[in-house]
């Protein structure tokens, strides 16, 4: 059985908390780094990361890209998207593709 | 392209083409994985980037209700009112092959199925604004799980098509080259050999030719 876990400001994740995920607030990224690799290593399956703090630990973020689990997705936070997630499915793109074919219209 | 460093004999010559058919069949399967998976990828990946943007909506509309019960309540009352959630969830993961690769399908199962009963407070201390929160989060719920699963494989695929694509350039620019270079060496090689063979082999017998003749004549 797999939980999900939220990571993020304590005013942008509270809610999460109604509807059954874990929620673990942390105020610097260094904080955040450390619950995500504690969390990496137990029954996550996925980890909601919002943006704020996803682009200060893109590193770490990218260390479990390639394995199964846990899935790491940023969502946005309480101050607005920051575009960090669309970057995400852009790279993915570029990575398979070797150049950018699904945002180039925009 | 460089030849291999071989010697250069028939047992050689035979065991380099069986390489190279190898190589040649391998080359085509794996083109052709490659083909496959980037369509599959493709379709994945535009159905992530539109799930993207339905679930990033989504969420900022969370996030301005909360914004706005946050203004009408104390902070205090909010988190209390959070603090003992009644529905909890429970995800179930199981695999989906996709041209080898292993990509995970999220099953979840809510403890609450009535969708009035999933407010963890009563109503009385809190604003309306929070159950706007709340009912549009657990609708959110659904579209953040398959997005997950969504970027999930498309992240996977993405990193067999790396592997993949490096495979077949592999083949296709250093190793079938390199092999046809050195069977090629190894046939020339080969048949100078036997060129050479013939006419060593044309020279003794013009030599026992003359020999034969001088013993007739000094006879």
């Amino acid at each position: 059985m797999y939980k999900i876990g939220v990571i993020g400001d304590k005013d942008s994740i509270l809610g999460f908390k109604a509807i059954g995920m874990s929620v673990f607030p942390v105020t610097t990224s260094n904080e955040a780094e450390e619950i995500l690799d504690k969390l990496a290593r137990e029954e996550y399956a996925v980890i909601y990361i919002t943006e704020q703090f996803a682009k200060d630990i893109v590193s770490t973020i990218d260390k479990y890209s390639d394995d199964r689990f846990p899935a790491i997705i940023p969502i946005p936070g309480n101050q607005g998207s920051l575009g960090i997630g669309m970057m995400g499915v852009k790279k993915n793109v570029e990575r398979a593709v070797g150049a950018d074919i699904l945002f180039r219209d925009e | 392209m460089a030849i291999m460093r071989v010697n250069p004999t028939r047992m050689e010559l035979s065991r380099l083409k069986k390489r190279l058919q190898v190589a040649r069949r391998g080359h085509k399967l794996l083109k052709d994985k490659l083909d496959e998976l980037m369509k599959k990828f493709l379709d994945l990946v535009r159905k992530n980037k539109e799930l993207r943007e339905t679930v990033e909506e989504m969420l900022m509309q969370v996030h301005q209700n909360f914004l706005i019960a946050r203004a009408v309540m104390s902070s205090e009352g909010l988190e209390a009112a959070l603090m003992l959630p009644k529905q909890s969830i429970s995800l179930e993961v199981t695999t989906k092959n996709i041209m080898s690769v292993d990509v995970p399908v999220l099953d979840y199962k809510t403890s609450n199925h009535d969708e009035s009963s999933i407010y963890p407070y009563g109503f009385a201390t809190t604003s309306g604004e929070l159950d706007g929160a709340i009912s549009a989060l657990s609708k959110a719920l659904p579209y953040m799980l398959e997005l997950a699963q969504t970027e999930k494989s498309a992240q996977l695929l993405a990193q067999e098509i790396e592997k993949t694509r490096r495979r077949v350039n592999a083949l296709e620019y250093v190793m079938i080259p390199q092999l046809s270079e050195t069977i090629k060496y190894i046939t020339m090689k080969l048949d100078e050999n036997e060129r050479g063979n013939l006419t060593r082999l044309m020279k003794v017998k013009d030599m026992m030719i003359e020999q034969a003749r001088k013993a007739a004549a000094q006879g």
